[in-house]
């Protein structure tokens, strides 16, 4: 067990210094003066500019300049943002409320639905397959902007715009969860298939358990593991998917942030947002393995 | 039977757009640019299948035109991709344990960042435009290849036959390119395959987002992002762009499924 999170821990690490080193390569590749690329389209007074040369230790060698950079992030900082003047994790902060919101939604949607569909799909149905197909190609931000026409313009049953209350969360919701839900249906309907061949679910229907009561009690637990190992992934699938819907519903959050540094050619708030997702990977890849042991009782004699 | 059907539908889809992509004028008499601003965001009717968009002009030719630039750059994306993740791959597996260790972190690092968020960072670097879309998305799917090719490198190196040519005096360049790649071909192909359809999509939404070729040009994505504000009064510009991109997409994933399981 402690030879396990040892392993997982230097895993963390290593993402996380790759993420740092990837945001401190994009700001040296970018082309230009690093003052200017930091600065974007902002105009600033000589001594900020000064002070950017000092914070970055820009007036020093390469290896230098990375590890002040390093030692920075380390502390938490992740720069200024010069169009929006405050620092980025004020910045990121701001923008958090709204997107975990959504995120988190998403999610608790995204795991019901493809938990209940699994279960009552798995060697029972083949259209399932054809649904799931379909999910996995349509993509996110076209599936916003149905949702968006349909619901909001031509029936008028949601809000189209701003993220007041549960009316406004509904159509976003559904269109970030979409692709989350096939995923998880797909993977954990095949795994199920599998499960119901083994001897033990035999042994549970001589007991006289019901066909469901096997799925739910016996069945489901084993397919949950490998459903959370893919929690991680799923975070950047999220994050991804967000930048677009957010955009097309117009509600605050990450992904706005994100897009409008982008255009912008804010490079400290997108070199930020990638290292805070870095950071969330992580975090829950740390969770994700605790969850292992409330899941399966074999993990936690190991311990 | 069902399935085949499938794949049938799959097939011609993909020979349309390809006939698209390649030859638009074959399908349609219009012209993708030509702005009527007096017939501007008419429904679909018989002289305009799918309406017109806020210039007038016809959305069915520009979904046709629409075509060449759209695949190409989910097929410029994995052909990069593969390119850069077959040297990679090569790399790691023939250049010994240091490159290897070197290599394969660094392709975890970046299979571990969100995918979407990667692009960015590299579109926020190098500016917008349909060369750098094609950049942004093969960097991050490259690492994915690098595995794959690895993987399968590591098992033929080791074949009999491999060693036959090395104690036949062959050149190390020669052996690698007669007798490991096309080896490691077929998984290769197949996971390419898959993945040109999520390679369409990825580009499709960047250029959603303004970030892939600016507008007038008639790719799909672009043109549901030039349509955004009018979707209130025209659903036929929000509908039709996104359906050729799920047809397209779809297709491709059928027909990969299906080249996967005979390769199996």
């Amino acid at each position: 067990m402690i030879r396990r999170l040892l392993t997982r821990l230097g895993a963390s690490a290593l993402v996380l210094w790759g993420a740092v080193t990837v945001s401190f390569t994009a700001l040296h590749l970018t082309p230009g003066n690093v003052v200017d690329v930091l600065i974007g389209s902002s105009i600033v007074t000589p001594e900020v500019r000064a002070q950017i040369i000092a914070d970055y230790g820009l007036d020093r060698p390469l290896p230098v300049q990375y590890v002040t950079y390093l030692g920075r992030v380390v502390r938490g900082d992740l720069g200024q943002s010069y169009q929006l003047h405050e620092p980025v994790v004020t910045a990121i902060g701001a923008q958090l409320g709204p997107s975990l919101q959504l995120a988190g939604s998403a999610l608790l949607v995204a795991v019901t639905v493809s938990v209940t569909l699994a279960v009552l799909t798995a060697r029972r149905s083949r259209w399932i397959q054809v649904v799931e197909l379909v999910g996995v190609s349509i993509p996110t931000f076209w599936t916003a902007i149905l949702l968006l026409t349909v619901f909001s313009f031509q029936l008028g049953w949601f809000p189209a715009v701003g993220a007041d209350g549960f009316a406004g969360l509904v159509l976003p919701v559904i269109a970030v969860s979409i692709p989350i839900t096939t995923l998880l249906t797909q993977m954990m309907r095949e795994n199920l298939e599998l499960v119901l061949e083994e001897p033990f679910v035999l042994t549970a229907r001589s007991r006289g358990l019901s066909d469901l009561g096997v799925r739910l009690r016996h069945a489901l637990r084993h397919v949950l593991v490998p459903a959370v190992t893919l929690l991680g992934w799923v975070i950047g699938l999220l994050v991804g998917a967000m930048v677009a819907v957010e955009q097309i519903f117009s509600r605050q959050g990450l992904g706005q942030l994100t897009l409008s540094a982008v255009t912008g050619k804010d490079l400290p708030v997108v070199m930020g947002v990638v290292l805070f997702t870095a950071v969330l990977y992580v975090v829950v890849n740390i969770v994700v393995d605790l969850l292992y042991l409330v899941i399966d009782p074999r993990l936690r004699s190991a311990a | 039977m069902r399935r085949h059907a499938g794949f049938t539908l799959a097939t011609v889809v993909l020979a349309l757009m390809t006939l698209a992509a390649l030859a638009p004028g074959l399908l349609t008499g219009g012209d993708p640019g030509g702005a009527d601003a007096l017939k501007a965001l008419e429904g679909p009717s018989a002289d305009h299948w799918f309406g017109t968009d806020a210039n007038g002009r016809d959305v069915f030719t520009r979904i046709v035109y629409g075509a060449g630039p759209s695949l190409l750059a989910g097929l410029g994306a994995t052909a990069l991709a593969v390119v850069a993740g077959t040297a990679l791959g090569l790399l790691a597996a023939l250049g010994g344990r240091v490159l290897d260790e070197l290599v394969m972190r660094l392709v975890e690092v970046v299979l571990a960042l969100p995918t979407l968020l990667l692009a960015l960072l590299v579109i926020t670097v190098t500016g917008p435009g349909t060369v750098n879309v094609i950049l942004a998305i093969a960097l991050y799917t490259a690492p994915g290849y690098a595995r794959l090719v690895r993987a399968q490198t590591m098992v033929i190196k080791r074949a009999g036959f491999v060693e036959a040519a090395v104690s036949l005096g062959l050149s190390r360049g020669r052996i690698i390119w007669r007798h490991v790649l096309p080896n490691a071909f077929e998984p290769l192909l197949v996971l390419a395959t898959i993945e040109v359809g999520t390679a369409l999509v990825a580009a499709a939404s960047l250029s959603y987002l303004g970030l892939g070729p600016q507008p007038p040009a008639p790719e799909w994505g672009a043109m549901l992002s030039a349509g955004r504000d009018y979707f209130s009064v025209a659903w036929w510009i929000a509908v039709f762009p996104g359906v050729a991109i799920t047809l397209t997409v779809l297709s491709i994933t059928v027909a990969g499924r299906r080249l996967q399981r005979r390769v199996a």
